[in-house]
């Protein structure tokens, strides 16, 4: 057997095992992934309520949701939602991450802390939030109570329910204050020295060293927080269910009601790429934006 | 920028340039970790504050939970909450048992159907490794709720409604995250101590199972928290699925419990922390590696 010849037999010995340890993984794939996908793209074209036979009714879905009032409104809740807590949680937990990242004593036990809701969250974070956020026995209003200052009626009142969400998400961002530890440990010491040597401040060698190294960071919590808060509304479904009024119609719940209340899975797959449309939009406008803000070491 | 002088060892200076004296220095240096210690005090209590409250909730009494104005502390421990929230109308018994199954046969079929895929697209070469890589990270981009209606509608054609199938198949057949995370696990392992099993004459299974896997332990536990986790706390899927009293879980328990008891906020509260303590307490003993395990990878769980 020539050399060459015999390497082909190995290459293809190793690219059999390769298809072999795949193959849980790609028939996965097919079935959970991509076949369901092809399923919903289907579906959208059918009306079908799962007892009567599906008719195929065209683009029929696709003009009843570009008209459909309550479509619209979920759209604006799920974007203010999105837009709210990723300011907010973006911005607040990249400074505990800095205040994290400090060569403290507890540092561990601080980091486990504010790391801790995160592993909770879950049906117990929204009951006990529920509990938080009532207007008159819940804690937040409590604290503000003895400060003499009359609480909203957050998940109560129309305004208020929106930013009393926000501020759940924000207590379960843990994953993003890691996130950005991982990435404050990769900025080089020798730089911080450097601008030291060159007389620069606390202050000066935070806007000049630390936001340009983590901007990608920053980034990559603002994108993937939207994606996230954009698909986010099992919490919502158990606290609100979408009220009061509509004010926490956000559009997965909508197309959870659709779905699984009443069943109209046709309409609920056109609400998914609606869902989609919305996901690429967002990430595509904050790529678009990123080049004015984020600053790559390697171009 | 030109650093040629020797490096003198860092000392705070105002923003002029203008160097502080080392007294001075270590004054400033003081308060500014003193600052740190305060800060970071507050927040934690905030982050604590809510915990703290839903075990005090949990000890009050009836009356005391809907006192107005409202009371931050129980007068004196109604543990008896715990025990009437438990055992009410609803079985938390057999919801908690219900959920170890689920969440037991998960953790088994992602670790499973995740471990071989893993090592194969870090060590084994193929023509199509490079497209299948691209379709496993493409589906932990799209949203999960464009599958979850046809998902449904395949497994009620099944008949799988009302069974713990929907829940436990997908398991065994590969997480994309998981593999993922593996992966670049495994691809950090060094090809010399493959290479030297290899010459031994260890099959491709024998150097998974006794080079590899050793090695990638902190990525293992990681995957099995992020399992386990996912799985004990998972919700929607449940209510999808599960119908029948006897079949469901603990978190569809306690949402039954939000909906029937809207004002037993003590009970709720009692049961609610019941059934997020496994986690605490695995979360409190593993939490090293599970924070390691997200940092190593920069992903984070669901």
């Amino acid at each position: 057997m020539t050399a060459v010849s015999a390497r082909s037999t190995l290459a293809r010995r190793e690219a059999r095992r390769f298809h072999l340890f795949v193959s849980p993984w790609v028939i996965g794939f097919v079935l959970f992934s991509a076949g369901p996908i092809l399923g919903a793209v289907v579906l959208s074209f059918m009306d079908w309520n799962l007892l009567r036979p599906p008719t195929w009714v065209g683009f029929a879905n696709y003009e009843r949701m570009f008209t459909d009032p309550e479509f619209w409104e979920s759209i604006e809740n799920t974007v203010q939602y999105g837009l709210g807590s990723v300011a907010l949680g973006v911005s607040f937990t990249f400074l505990l991450a800095l205040l994290l990242n400090q060569p403290l004593r507890f540092q561990g036990l601080f980091r486990t802390v504010m790391y801790l809701p995160s592993v909770v969250s879950g049906l117990a974070t929204a009951l006990l939030w529920l509990n938080i956020l009532h207007p008159d026995y819940g804690l937040i209003n409590k604290v503000l109570a003895s400060f003499g200052i009359e609480g909203p009626g957050w998940l109560a009142s129309q305004e208020w329910a929106i930013p009393g969400l926000v501020l759940m998400s924000v207590w379960g961002a843990g994953n993003t204050i890691v996130i950005y530890l991982a990435g404050l440990q990769g900025i080089p010491k020798t730089l911080y020295e450097a601008a030291e040597i060159d007389g620069a401040g606390w202050w000066r060698r935070f806007w000049s060293v630390t936001v340009p190294m983590m901007s990608p960071v920053i980034f990559f919590n603002v994108v993937t927080g939207f994606i996230a808060a954009l698909q986010s509304y099992v919490l919502i479904l158990v606290m609100t269910e979408g009220g009061p009024g509509n004010a926490t119609m956000v559009l997965g719940l909508y197309i959870y009601r659709h779905a699984f209340v009443y069943f109209d899975m046709g309409y609920a797959a056109t609400l998914s790429w609606a869902m989609f449309a919305l996901v690429i939009a967002v990430t595509a406008i904050q790529f678009g934006l990123a080049r004015r803000w984020v600053h790559y070491e390697f171009k | 920028m030109l650093v040629e002088t020797a490096v003198k060892p860092a000392r705070p200076t105002r923003p002029g340039g203008k160097p502080l004296s080392s007294e001075q220095a270590e004054r400033v240096r003081r308060i500014r970790r003193s600052g740190a210690y305060i800060l970071l005090a507050i927040s934690s209590a905030v982050f604590l504050l809510p915990f703290l409250w839903m075990v005090t909730t949990s000890l009050k009494s009836d009356a005391e939970n809907l006192a107005f104005p409202p009371q931050w502390l129980p007068d004196s421990f109604n543990f008896d909450n715990y025990a009437k929230g438990w055992s009410g109308s609803l079985p938390f018994t057999r919801f908690l048992l219900n959920t170890i199954v689920i969440t037991a046969l998960s953790m088994a079929g992602n670790l499973v159907s995740c471990i071989l895929p893993a090592y194969a697209f870090a060590r084994l070469r193929a023509r199509a490794a490079g497209f299948m890589f691209a379709a496993l990270l493409a589906t932990m981009m799209i949203p999960r709720e464009i599958t979850l209606v046809p998902k449904f509608v395949m497994f009620s054609k099944l008949g799988w409604v009302d069974t713990y199938l929907p829940l436990v198949v997908p398991e065994f057949f590969g997480v994309a995250l998981y593999i993922f995370l593996l992966r670049q696990f495994f691809t950090t392992i060094p090809q010399e101590l493959i290479d030297a099993a290899r010459i031994d004459g260890a099959s491709e299974l024998r150097i998974l199972w006794s080079v590899m896997l050793p090695l990638a332990r902190p990525a293992i536990a990681a995957i099995c928290l992020f399992s386990f986790v996912g799985n004990w706390n998972q919700y929607l899927e449940n209510s999808i699925y599960l119908r029948s009293m006897e079949k469901i879980t603990l978190a569809q328990g306690l949402g039954m419990f939000n909906g029937q008891y809207v004002t037993q906020y003590n009970q709720m509260m009692a049961v609610a922390l019941v059934s997020m303590l496994p986690i605490l307490v695995i979360f409190f003993l593993a939490q090293k590696t599970f924070i390691r395990g997200v940092t190593l990878t920069g992903i984070a769980g669901r």
